[in-house]
Formats: C-alpha cells, structure tokens, sequence
C-alpha cells in the first residue's frame, strides 16, 4: 500500500470556523478518494491564526520560530495540499497569503494543491479564479481544476445548494487524488548536503 | 582567540531622545568605537560598506587608513566589503595600499550586499549576485598572487600585462573572510581557497548557521587545507551588558523595539532565545558566547555588533569598557584552554609571513 502525507491549511480566524469546517471536509474526502486508490493517508492539519504572530515576525525578522518552522516543514514536505482561505475584500486573507509570502521560491513546484474558500455570500465565488488560483500558478503547484466555495447557505439549508456543495468537494477531492496517487515526488536537493562544487560555480 | 567589534555604521535616531546624529557625528562616533576597541584589549575593528541611507561607511579604506595612523595594534578590518559591486582591481589596490601604511594590520571580509537598487547604481545586477562574487575575487585572488596578470570574464573590462600596485606587505596577501547570512556557495567559496567563513550569527537562529559552518568545515577538508576543525571561522555576536540583567533588559529594550531590522517584529525576549543576542548581565553574555564553541566547533574570531540601533555614543563606550573588562578577559581565557593545539589561531599578518617563511624554506631545502 502507498502511503503519502497531505497538508491541510486553513485560514479561518473564528472559533470555530466555517473555513476549518470546509477544510476538515475536504481532507476526509481526499483520504478516502485516496483509500479507493489503494493509498493509505497521513494529514495534518494547520490553523494558520496559531501562527499569526510567528508569520508576521517572520515577514520582519526572516527567519521562522520553532513551531511555525515545523509547520513550513509539514507543508514542504507534503505530496499534496489542500487550502482553505475566508475570502476578505474579493481576495484571499491577508493570513493566508502571509503564509505563502514566507515560503522559499520554488517548494511548492509540482504539487498537487487543492484551493477553497469561504464567504458570507456566494458573489465572492470567483475570487478563487481570479485570486487564489493565480498565486499558485504563480508558485508552480498544480492546482486540481475544480475550486470549492461554500457560502453560508451551502451550510445546512437542506437545499439543492448543500448537496452541490458536496459534489464538488468530492470532485476536488477525486481529481487530487488522482494527482497525489499517480507518482512519487521526487525528494529536494538539500543545497547544504548536495554541494555544487566550486570548479562548476566558476565555470558557469 | 581574536575579539573585535563590528560596526554597520547606521544613522538611526535614539528613540528615547528622537535625536538623529549628524553624519559627522556618526563617523567620529565609529572612529571612537575603534580606539576605545583598541584601548580596551580587544583584537579587531571591522567595518561595514553602504551605499545608501541611513548608514555612513561607503569608503572603508579611507576610514581604515585614518585608524592605522590612530591605533598601534588592532587589526583593521570590514564587515563587509562588497565583492559584488566594488571593482575587484580597486579591492586589490586599497587594501594593498592599506596593508602598507597599517604595516600589515589589516584583513577584510567579502559579502555581496543584499540591497537590490545598489547593484545597478554601480551598473550591476543583484540577479548576479553570486556569480559576481564568483568572478570578482577569483580576479582579486590571481591579483595579490601574481605580479602580471592577463585576464579576461563577464563582469569587467579584461586586463592585460596588469600588475595591481603596490604589491602586498612582504608578499603576503590580507587574509579574506567571506560572509554569508544564506548562502551554500559563499561557504564552498571560501573552503575552496582555504580562507575563512564568517557567520554574522546576528539576526537568525543558530541552527541556521551550524549548516553553513559544517559545510564550509567539511569543503575545507575536501579541498586539502587541513582538518574541518581547522578552517577558520568568525562570528558575529550582540550584546547588551549592564551589571543587573534586569536593569539591561530595562535600558535596551527602546532601542530593541524601534532597531531597523528587527524591529516591531518579535519581542525582545523572544529574539534573545531564538538568537545569539545577549542582554544581560557580563556572566550572561559569558555563558551564551561560550556556548558558540559547542555550536560551531573551536573558532579563530568573534566580533560583537554593540554601536547600532540609536544607542548614544556614551552608552556604547560603556558598554565597550564592561565588554572588554569584564567579559573578553574570562572568554579569551576560556576559549583559549578549550582549544586543542592543532587548531590554529586568528589569523595575522605576522602569523602568514611565518607560514609562508616555513614554506619557503622546506621548498628551499626539499625542491620538487
């Protein structure tokens, strides 16, 4: 049985959060869209508001406190990830995009990435096209083609709006999965281990 | 064991006053640091190179030459010099020129500038930064080492026949440190030529740099100039003594709170366990510095950044006299007794000459 390590990254501020909810539902629906697949699952899960002070002395200082290190670390080295932002002002928080900001150029090249959001309404919908898909574009992950949204009618109403909620989930998490089962990702040069020696830095 | 003092020469207002010095102010400030470092026993003043506000040091070696004539002892050094955008022909003549009037007292460590828009003020690119470094010193190098020098590569005009005057003191070239705050090449650089690696140590945790010393140990080894534990290797350090570590923590912590760079970040208790920076009492600042040994291994040069931030220049003076009386004295003599007789020192012009004397004379007496 393969095994892999998923990432789960929400944005949520409240306690508890809808943003939370969105991501717990999409990491239970990737673990067993990956199960189906013959792949067994570890996640873990990041509230980004624990780290908030960490992220914002890291925007200062450049370097990471110990837990918000350790987080960074999961997230690298994860096969897949899956995100959760509230959007605020049409765009993702400025939490979630903290969290990005902070990141080394190029970890996450390649990686599977799941992208959802929430709002109070669903006019904020598109903001997944026109701003979170972007930036991991930008980052060079490969972001599953169908983007969750969940307005606060998609939570509970009994309505035909629910049960779309659902579907789309499980289709995001199908075609993540997919992706995250299909190869092994190949293991990142540590630049301190793998040294390029000095003959090949003077003649490039 | 060399102690010194670093200085980055920023203008920064005292937050307790509002006050900015004058860049006047601020240069004889760093000219007092530097004779108050030698007047205390301390072993090294090294300077910083800007060239942009808020900070004054954009000609070392003139504030360098002028030390020479004002100080019998210390070494004279930068911290740092940049390789990246400094022509490496003028390098070669400076220092040259400066090892002479300082008769030999003089070293310099490389470092490419993290600043993006000084790059193109001197018609070069930060996208380049490495590369630069690359190509410039190994032009620097060649230039100490050869009397004539043909030479050509991407970065500046080529030279033929060129001889770089006046030659080094007694034919030895000043002893380069290359720093680094993130970057594996810089620490492969200087294990390549067999020069030292300088950690700042300042800003980041110290695991951060423990890989770059390992690195830079280990390619010492690979390339044949002795044992990793014997590469030389600087750090840097930052201190803030008074008597009662409470009254230090008191009296710091304005200055902490409003420092360019770390500042409205973290909190200065966090900084002080996540960083080698010390306030504290004088034992205090003993037990962290002592510890860098068991971090790093034994090492050649430790420089303390102490007139930053605003501090007035009373307080740094007082700050050097506690330093150099009360916590230099008991680290010298620890680190000292700590360090196997393989491991070299610090590097001097005196210890070089003899070195290269020694090598002569076997070459003398066994020719190959």
């Amino acid at each position: 049985m393969k095994r892999r390590k998923l990432a789960v990254i929400s944005g949520g501020l409240a306690q508890p959060s809808s943003t939370r909810l969105l991501a717990d539902r999409l990491a239970m629906a990737a673990e067993q869209a990956l199960a189906e697949l013959d792949v067994e699952t570890e996640i873990d899960m990041l509230d980004l508001r624990d780290y908030a002070r960490g992220m914002t002395n890291m925007l200062v200082t450049g370097f990471a406190d110990e837990r918000l290190g350790a987080a960074i670390k999961e997230v690298v080295e994860s096969d897949g990830l899956i995100t959760v932002t509230p959007i605020f002002n049409a765009s993702y928080s400025g939490l979630f995009k903290i969290f990005f900001d902070v990141l080394e150029p190029g970890v996450l090249a390649g990686k599977p990435v799941v992208i959802a959001a929430t709002a109070g309404s669903p006019r904020h919908s598109l903001a997944l096209e026109h701003a979170v898909r972007p930036l991991f574009s930008h980052m060079r992950a490969l972001v599953v083609p169908t983007a969750v949204f969940a307005a606060s009618e998609d939570w509970g109403s009994g309505t035909s709006a629910e049960q779309a909620l659902s579907e789309r989930i499980d289709r995001a998490a199908g075609e993540f999965a997919r992706w995250v089962a299909a190869e092994d990702r190949p293991s990142r040069l540590d630049p301190y281990e793998d040294v390029t020696s000095f003959e090949d830095l003077l003649d490039s | 064991m060399q102690f010194g003092v670093f200085s980055v020469g920023d203008v920064t207002p005292d937050p307790k006053t509002g006050r900015v010095p004058t860049e006047a102010e601020r240069i004889k400030a760093m000219v007092a640091v530097a004779l108050k470092t030698e007047e205390i026993g301390l072993d090294v003043f090294a300077t910083g190179e800007h060239h942009n506000p808020p900070f004054v040091p954009s000609s070392p070696t003139t504030m360098l030459g002028y030390l020479a004539a004002r100080t019998e002892r210390i070494i004279l050094s930068t911290a740092t010099t940049l390789i990246t955008t400094n022509d490496p022909v003028k390098i070669a003549e400076d220092f040259a020129m400066l090892q002479h009037l300082a008769d030999g007292r003089v070293d310099l460590m490389m470092g490419r500038g993290n600043t993006g828009p000084v790059y193109p003020w001197f018609g070069k690119d930060i996208r380049d930064g490495i590369p630069l470094a690359i190509e410039n010193y190994h032009l620097l190098h060649r230039l100490w080492r050869e009397d004539v020098v043909d030479w050509e590569g991407k970065y500046r005009t080529p030279l033929q026949s060129f001889t770089s005057t006046p030659r080094p003191l007694d034919g030895i070239p000043p002893f380069v440190w290359h720093g680094s705050i993130r970057s594996p090449e810089i620490a492969e650089q200087a294990a390549y030529y067999g020069d030292g690696f300088f950690a700042n140590n300042i800003f980041w945790p110290k695991e951060h740099f423990i890989r770059l010393i390992d690195l830079y140990r280990r390619r010492f080894e690979h390339y044949g100039h002795g044992g990793a534990d014997q590469a030389m290797v600087g750090l840097g350090g930052q201190v803030f003594i008074r008597k009662n570590s409470q009254d230090a923590v008191r009296e710091f912590r304005p200055y902490f709170d409003h420092a360019p760079v770390y500042g409205y970040g973290p909190t200065l208790e966090e900084f002080t366990e996540q960083t080698p920076l010390t306030v504290g009492s004088p034992q205090q600042v003993i037990e962290k510095t002592l510890k860098f040994r068991d971090y790093f291994g034994d090492y050649q040069r430790q420089l303390f950044l102490m007139d930053h931030a605003g501090l007035p220049l009373s307080t740094v003076l007082e700050q050097l006299e506690m330093l150099g009386g009360e916590v230099v004295p008991v680290l010298r003599k620890e680190f000292d007794s700590l360090r196997p007789t393989h491991v070299p020192e610090g590097p001097t012009h005196a210890g070089l000459k003899a070195v290269a004397e020694g090598r002569a004379l076997v070459e003398a007496v066994e020719p190959n």
